[in-house]
């Protein structure tokens, strides 16, 4: 009977190909625009999360001045040193690591190239807190950072604007009034999320930078690595009142210094492409409920047809329930048939999407099913419940139908 | 009645059948109480005046429509009495009704037409072409199987429906003004059809007509006026 049914809906698919067609358009649409849109968004979610990984994990950065942001504090507050740094090593629970930082912008000679980049003066600890590793060569020895020795490890960016990206080790960088020799090459990051090169650095030991180039003792920036599983806001409250005390700032005097949390911006961030998601997600529902509509419309306006037809069959002996599977099959037919076209779309669409937009190509299960059994249900309901309707009139009823 | 032949078995009878439509004060009696036998072989012609209950008889013989009161005997079987679905099965199995619309399925195919009943008889494939095949070479269609009704006259819409309804090999046809929409040409075409239909395969035949010409290829002539059988007579068909 189950079989006897199929036939007669492919039949019956066959026979009204142009509805079939506009039903399953609409389940296609709807199923291809939810699975296509919340793909990409998480795609995107995922891009940004990586990135913000790739900045340092459970980092925080202190800065002189209270503004944020890359420029430089405008409020004329005072440095770091040196000694607040150790302070805080020797003073904070918690922490794995701790990088002064002191930069300068200078033009790189080697050979017949030159190149405009920014030197960073730091120790070695810099190295973890931004997730860098070695992809040549060695860290600073102690005496070169005790004694400030002209050595620096350079971005990839760097060896392939002065070196080509030929062996580079060894090599001496003229930067003005003095040559660093190339002791290590770091593993590329590629782009910030704020779009600038990491690559593009050159890394010394901060006394080399104090001494050469900025020909002070200011310690620009404090990059702290916090062990993971530690709230960073605990480490975040000591740090402050550590440097508060050592900047003998009274009780009623704001902070002339900022602690930036790595974790609050990513918090900030995915928060953000979440929200953009599930906005994607929205628009793609109504899209889905859209196309369930035309779905209902479709099945509607066919059932005084039906119902007439319904009626013939009934009259030539079909019983309630053969004509009733007839219908069902037709709309589980219908509606799997859009629903998998619809998945296959929305595959192919957000395989290219995620390759264009860069983002990774996140298929999120539940939702293909959330989308593909929604487009199924509205097919079988609207496709079945009119055709019950009709199959429950006496024949002559169904075959008087207006 | 006129004379029954009590050897034959009654294949219908019908009992003081009342059909009542709508309720309260639109409430209207097109059957009254009518009564009647068919035997086998029989061609019947039913006739009478637009509203008389013609229809309202051949659609309750044909289990379409169920009848309010009174008692519908099918070779001894009270119908009245079946559910949805063996009424269902009582038509599968033993009537072929011919609708004064036809009522062929559109964009369909004279043979799919035509084979429909067999496929709710589960026949196989095979069997069931043949089977419609042979229903339109019966009613003279078979080079016209794979067009559409939309694409055949009304006569020829009109076989198709005949031999939709005949595959089945019925035990009944029921022909509820089969020639009402055809010239007199076809009309006696689709007569003289019908009763070779009786004549060579013994299908028991009623038939609802308008035209005296129609009704004489019968062999029995019931009348019916306002809701009650009026005259009831057998006679000579022409052939
Ligand atoms: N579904 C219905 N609801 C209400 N009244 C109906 C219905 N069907 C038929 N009738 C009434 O029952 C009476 C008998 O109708 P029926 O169709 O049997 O007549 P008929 O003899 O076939 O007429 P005609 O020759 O015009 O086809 C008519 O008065 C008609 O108005
Ligand atoms: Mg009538």
């Amino acid at each position: 009977m189950i079989w006897n049914a199929f036939l007669l809906a492919i039949r019956e698919i066959r026979r009204n190909l142009m509805r079939s067609i506009l039903t399953m358009l609409g389940i296609i649409i709807g199923v291809a625009a939810v699975i296509t849109m919340v793909t990409l968004g998480n795609g995107a979610t995922a891009k940004v999360t990586a990135e913000i990984s790739s900045l340092g994990s459970n980092l925080l950065m202190v800065r002189p001045g209270q503004r944020m942001g890359p420029g430089r504090d405008s409020s004329g507050a005072k440095s770091f040193s040196l000694e607040d740094a150790e302070a805080i090593r020797n003073g904070v629970a918690s922490i794995v690591a701790v990088a002064p930082t002191a930069s300068a912008s200078v033009t790189a000679v080697f050979g017949n190239d030159n190149w405009s980049t920014t030197i960073t003066g730091t120790n070695n600890d810099y190295f973890q807190t931004g997730n860098w590793s070695f992809a040549e060569g060695r860290q600073f020895s102690e005496t070169e950072l005790k004694s400030g020795k002209p050595v620096c490890v350079i971005g990839k960016t760097i060896s392939k604007e002065l070196f080509n990206n030929e062996d580079a080790l060894g090599e001496k960088i003229r930067l003005g009034s003095f040559s660093c020799e190339v002791v290590g090459l770091l593993q590329s990051k590629g782009q910030s999320m704020m779009g600038s090169d990491q690559d593009d650095t050159i890394i010394m030991p901060i006394k080399t930078v104090q001494r050469r180039l900025t020909g002070n003792q200011d310690v620009r920036m404090i990059r702290i690595s916090v062990k993971p599983d530690i709230d960073t806001d605990v480490v975040n409250r000591a740090i402050t009142m550590l440097l508060r005390d050592r900047r003998h700032l009274s009780d009623n005097e704001k902070s002339d210094f900022s602690v930036m949390d790595t974790q609050e911006i990513t918090n900030t961030l995915t928060g953000t492409t979440r929200v953009m998601t599930m906005l994607l997600g929205a628009v793609a529902a109504v899209s889905l409920i859209v196309g369930g509509i035309g779905i209902m419309n479709i099945m509607l306006v066919s059932v005084t047809e039906r119902t007439r037809e319904i009626g013939i069959r009934m009259a030539i002996g079909a019983l309630e329930r053969e004509v009733l599977w007839q219908f069902l099959v037709e709309a589980i037919v219908l509606s799997s048939l859009g629903g998998i076209i619809g998945i296959i779309l929305a595959l192919s669409a957000s395989y290219f999407g995620s390759m264009l937009m860069g983002v990774p190509l996140i298929i999120d299960y539940a939702i293909v099913t959330l989308a593909f059994v929604f487009s199924a249900m509205v097919g079988v309901v609207f496709g079945y419940f009119p055709a019950r309707n009709a199959a429950r009139l006496n024949p002559i009823d169904a075959l008087r139908h207006e | 009645m006129s004379s029954t032949n009590a050897t034959e078995p009654a294949l219908i009878e019908f009992s003081e059948v009342i059909k009542t439509y709508g309720k309260g004060t639109s409430e209207f009696q097109a059957l009254k109480g009518v009564n009647f036998v068919i035997h086998e072989g029989e061609f019947v012609a039913i006739m009478g005046p637009s509203g008389s209950g013609k229809s309202t008889v051949m659609n309750t013989l044909g289990c379409l429509d169920t009848p309010t009161a009174g008692h519908y005997l099918f070779q001894g079987v009270h119908v009245e009495s079946l559910n949805r679905d063996q009424r269902a099965l009582l038509r599968r199995n033993y009537l072929g009704f011919v609708f004064q619309g036809f009522n062929l399925l559109a964009r369909t195919t004279a043979i799919e037409n035509v084979e429909l009943p067999l496929l709710y008889r589960g026949m196989k494939r095979h069997e069931r072409q043949t089977a419609a095949r042979k229903a339109l070479q019966l009613v003279g269609l078979e080079e016209w199987e794979n067009h559409s009704p939309g694409e055949l006259s009304g006569g020829q819409q009109q076989r198709v429906a005949i031999a939709r309804a005949l595959v089945t090999n019925p035990k009944v046809l029921l022909a509820d003004e089969p020639t009402g929409n055809l010239d007199t040409a076809r009309s006696q075409e689709i007569m003289e059809l019908l009763s070779r239909l009786n004549r060579d395969l013994n299908i028991t035949i009623l038939m609802v007509t308008h035209e005296a010409e129609m009704a004489a290829y019968a062999n029995r002539l019931i009348h019916f006026v306002d809701g009650l059988v009026e005259q009831d007579a057998y006679q000579e068909p022409k052939s």
